[in-house]
């Protein structure tokens, strides 16, 4: 009985870790955009990856042929969801760092815009993930989306400060 | 600019500059998800205990009160004297 655990948990071990070589560089990025923090300072990013990572790790042996790399993804989206709203919420305590290509952005408008477009998730399975409507989805997409192709001209410090605490 | 072109190009601005992987990411994953996975067990086991616990305990209550007989009357005088 032993022994079929600890052979069965050095298996696990060797798949994570092929998983993991091959994916994490995909899955740091998308980590990256989400946080809005620069590609070569991403802490949170770094940590948010771990966390899901270690989720898909201790769920492993139950994945019946479901593919890893989704549910990593689904478990990262749906924990910065649920911490964007303590991490970027009135106080502000993370902004968003400049030299990032999402910085403009809100974080619901990022984890819509990277789940959809850098990712390709389809817009249904976008808002069964996040619980939001199709149409949101869809608003949220195209607002992001100009938002990024055009930024907002003079990005005054006053003025996104104002910003984030009326939202 | 039509749809399909805005998307293109918002998902070139989003592929640049992709962040260096730590190299300590896996081992650090497999910690925490070990940890993770020692711990479910763990609450696993708990519950189970706190259940075959509370199965023995209503055996037992029951097998002692034995809730189903019925109570011996209390309202009738008892009858004596014939």
């Amino acid at each position: 009985m032993r022994e079929r655990q600890a052979s069965q948990g050095a298996r696990r071990a060797r798949e994570f870790e092929a998983f993991v070589a091959g994916a994490a560089g995909r899955l740091l990025h998308t980590a990256t955009l989400l946080t809005a923090e620069a590609p070569n300072a991403n802490p949170r990013a770094r940590r948010l990856l771990t966390l899901a990572l270690a989720r898909t790790y201790a769920s492993w042996d139950r994945l019946r042929g479901e593919d890893p790399y989704d549910r990593t993804r689904a478990y990262l989206a749906v924990r910065f969801a649920h911490r964007a709203w303590h991490q970027y919420g009135a106080l502000g305590r993370a902004r968003p760092h400049p030299g990032s290509t999402l910085a403009n952005l809100a974080p619901q408008e990022r984890l819509v815009l990277v789940l959809r477009l850098y990712e390709g998730v389809a817009e249904e399975q976008t808002a069964a993930l996040l619980g939001l409507p199709t149409e949101r989805v869809h608003a949220i997409c195209d607002r992001a989306t100009a938002t990024l192709l055009h930024p907002p001209r003079p990005p005054a410090p006053a003025v996104t400060g104002a910003k984030v605490a009326a939202s | 600019m039509s749809r399909v072109e805005r998307e293109a190009a918002a998902r070139r601005i989003m592929e640049q500059t992709p962040p260096r992987v730590p190299p300590d990411l896996c081992a650090d994953a497999v910690r925490l998800g070990d940890r993770l996975l020692r711990r479910r067990t763990l609450a696993l086991r708990l519950a189970w205990l706190l259940l075959w616990a509370a199965t023995v305990a209503f055996t037992v209550w029951a097998l002692t009160v034995r809730p189903w007989v019925e109570p011996p009357s209390e309202t009738t005088p008892p009858l004596t004297g014939w």
